[in-house]
């Protein structure tokens, strides 16, 4: 009787971890903002066919350095194309840039950190040291350097940045990995005679993804600048395919007879950095309640 | 002492694996480096000369060795456009990156700390809301397209300053002050906002700790309590975080030149990358990073000394 009693009452399901912090998420406006910017972003990036009101390298003599008016809102460039269209278009390249490397630094920056933080001994070392090394060179000056020996273009431009960025992964992966492999799941998880790989892979790499996302977020944003400015120096995307650095390189020539030329790329740099930098804050404050 | 000594030891690997990565960086060159490092003209004499010159026909070991021994006596090689040590132009445009630095370094530490503890003491109120806002600006806005805004008002709206170009201090030092405020400022924005981040938390944490509660207990002045316990302490962490900045202002540089035409060293790298003047893009790249490990070491040094508690 008393058994059925208790049956009847209707607890609350207990939240998973991921479903909390989902929450936490959801509650952080600041995050919710960032994240709705990156979006519209995205969907700026994925249908600038159709959106971009001209086509951004079509030039026209006659529209040259034409300030914002009704058929050009963002006005024209200096070889009279439409600098809005141009911004459209430029987001691609923002948005592949900050993806793609870093999607190259986890690629390479996850396993080698846990490699060095699970293996240990010299190969810890010989990682640790080569870490050091690349975090020695400041990142842009590294990113500059590499591109310069790839040649400019926008993918050595991406492998630049994202080689660059690399041994921040390392590191991070590598302590994480030094806090969770000391843990007593660990240790129980060994007792049972799973293996070092499956031990690595299925009980100490689920443990590091958390902070390894809050960083990837903001690396997107740090990739962003530096695409920016790699194009800015004319080490990324060449002319005439559009970027938001190569746009800025060019209106910093015409500040004094064009200057909404200098505006809209820079505004959309800060935006989409700002973005990807409060949804950063936004995530690191969900996963991990401890920093708040 | 001994830790002094301990930090030495370990930066010699680090520098080791530095001068591998960078020498390494010449193998990235697509096809023969000779011919590439020729430029476009492609003169058999420049490509048999650079092949000489750089031992290109030794193996990759022996190449390094000698680039090494080179680099261990301070010649850094020579530039091929204008046939200059690379050290001696290095020696040259950095007083002048420096003294951009150093006043950019001065912008950020007045404006971040100061910020950062005004935004402490009055937390969540609207000063702590501005001055959130303003590191969040600082830490998402492109520092030349800043700079291109500052020169469109300052330089061109209002003409109160120049748009661009170097005045030595040595030929007139007003000029050179007025020409190296906007890019000070553009190059010390994003430090300054670092900085009042740290600021801010150090902050939060001492003045939540029990001394600072005793001081406010018996009876001193609030002004007392900030500025001679809270921030003494609250400063510690800051100190190393700024000399590590300095090599991030380094790299900031490059792109500050560029905006204002300053012939400085950030300058010097990207004309160097223009004009495959490798030897330059190497040497550049090796003297900013041995200097960052160096300013590492200085700042752990310094947290030694200036933290009490290390000292023990």
């Amino acid at each position: 009787m008393a058994a059925m009693a208790f049956a009847d009452i209707a607890l609350p399901r207990e939240l998973s971890p991921g479903e909390r912090a989902l929450r936490r998420l959801l509650r952080r406006r600041g995050a919710m903002v960032g994240l709705a910017v990156v979006v519209f972003f995205v969907a700026l990036a994925i249908f600038a066919s159709w959106i971009a009101p001209y086509d951004p390298l079509a030039t026209s003599w006659s529209a040259v350095r034409k300030a914002p008016t009704a058929a050009h809102w963002f006005g024209t460039d200096e070889i009279g194309r439409d600098v809005l269209s141009r911004v459209i278009w430029g987001t691609r390249a923002s948005l592949l840039a900050g993806l793609v490397s870093v999607g190259i630094s986890l690629a390479i920056g996850v396993p080698v950190g846990l490699l060095a933080g699970y293996v240990g001994g010299w190969v810890d070392m010989l990682i640790s040291r080569i870490t050091d090394a690349m975090l020695a060179c400041p990142f842009l000056v590294l990113a500059i350097a590499l591109a310069a020996f790839l040649g400019p273009s926008l993918t050595n431009a991406m492998i630049a940045i994202g080689i660059a960025a690399t041994p921040a992964f390392v590191r991070l992966a590598r302590a994480q990995v030094l806090a969770v492999k000391v843990e007593d799941y660990i240790e129980a998880a060994r007792a049972v005679g799973n293996s070092d790989w499956r031990i690595a892979l299925r009980h100490v790499f689920p443990n590091i993804v958390a902070p390894v996302i809050v960083q990837a977020t903001l690396a997107i944003a740090a990739a962003v600048i530096a695409e920016a400015s790699l194009s800015f120096l004319g080490l990324g995307q060449q002319p005439p395919a559009p970027s938001w650095g190569s746009m800025l390189n060019t209106a910093k020539n015409y500040v004094e007879n064009a200057p909404w030329m200098a505006v809209w790329p820079g505004v959309s740099i800060f935006l989409l950095v700002l973005s990807f930098n409060l949804l950063g804050d936004g995530l690191r404050d969900a996963l991990d309640p401890r920093h708040t | 002492m001994s830790f002094i000594l301990r930090r030495l030891g370990a930066i010699v690997p680090t520098l080791f694996f530095v001068s591998v990565m960078i020498f390494g960086l010449q193998q990235l060159l697509p096809g023969d480096p000779a011919i590439a490092m020729a430029g476009e003209e492609r003169d058999p004499n420049v490509v048999a000369y650079l092949r000489g010159k750089f031992h290109l026909d030794e193996p990759l070991p022996v190449r390094y060795g000698y680039w090494l021994k080179g680099v261990v006596q301070g010649d850094l090689g020579e530039s091929v456009r204008i046939q200059r040590p690379v050290t001696e132009l290095i020696l040259e445009k950095l007083p002048i990156t420096l003294e951009l630095a150093g006043i950019a370094m001065a912008i950020a530490l007045v404006i971040g700390i100061g910020a950062g503890i005004v935004s402490a003491v009055y937390k969540d109120t609207w000063i702590d809301y501005v001055a959130n806002v303003f590191a969040l600006w600082g830490l998402s806005t492109p520092n030349f397209w800043l700079g291109i805004l500052l020169i469109l008002l300052f330089a061109v709206k209002l003409g109160w300053l120049p748009a661009s170009g170097y005045v030595s201090p040595f030929e007139d030092l007003g000029e050179n002050l007025r020409s190296m405020i906007l890019p000070a400022f553009v190059l010390g924005n994003a430090l300054a906002a670092v900085l009042m981040r740290h600021t801010r938390s150090a902050m939060l944490q001492v003045l939540s700790s029990d001394y600072v509660r005793t001081a406010r207990a018996k009876g001193l002045d609030e002004r007392v309590v900030i500025l001679r316990h809270a921030l003494r302490n609250a400063l510690i962490p800051v100190v190393t975080l700024t000399a590590l900045q300095l090599g991030e202002l380094l790299s900031g540089a490059v792109l500050t030149e560029q905006v204002f035409s300053i012939p400085g060293f950030g300058k010097l790298i990207v004309d160097a990358v223009f004009n495959r003047d490798y030897s330059v893009v190497q040497g550049v790249v090796l003297f900013t990073a041995s200097a960052y490990i160096v300013l590492n070491l200085l700042a752990d040094v310094a947290y030694v000394l200036i933290n009490p508690r290390m000292r023990a």
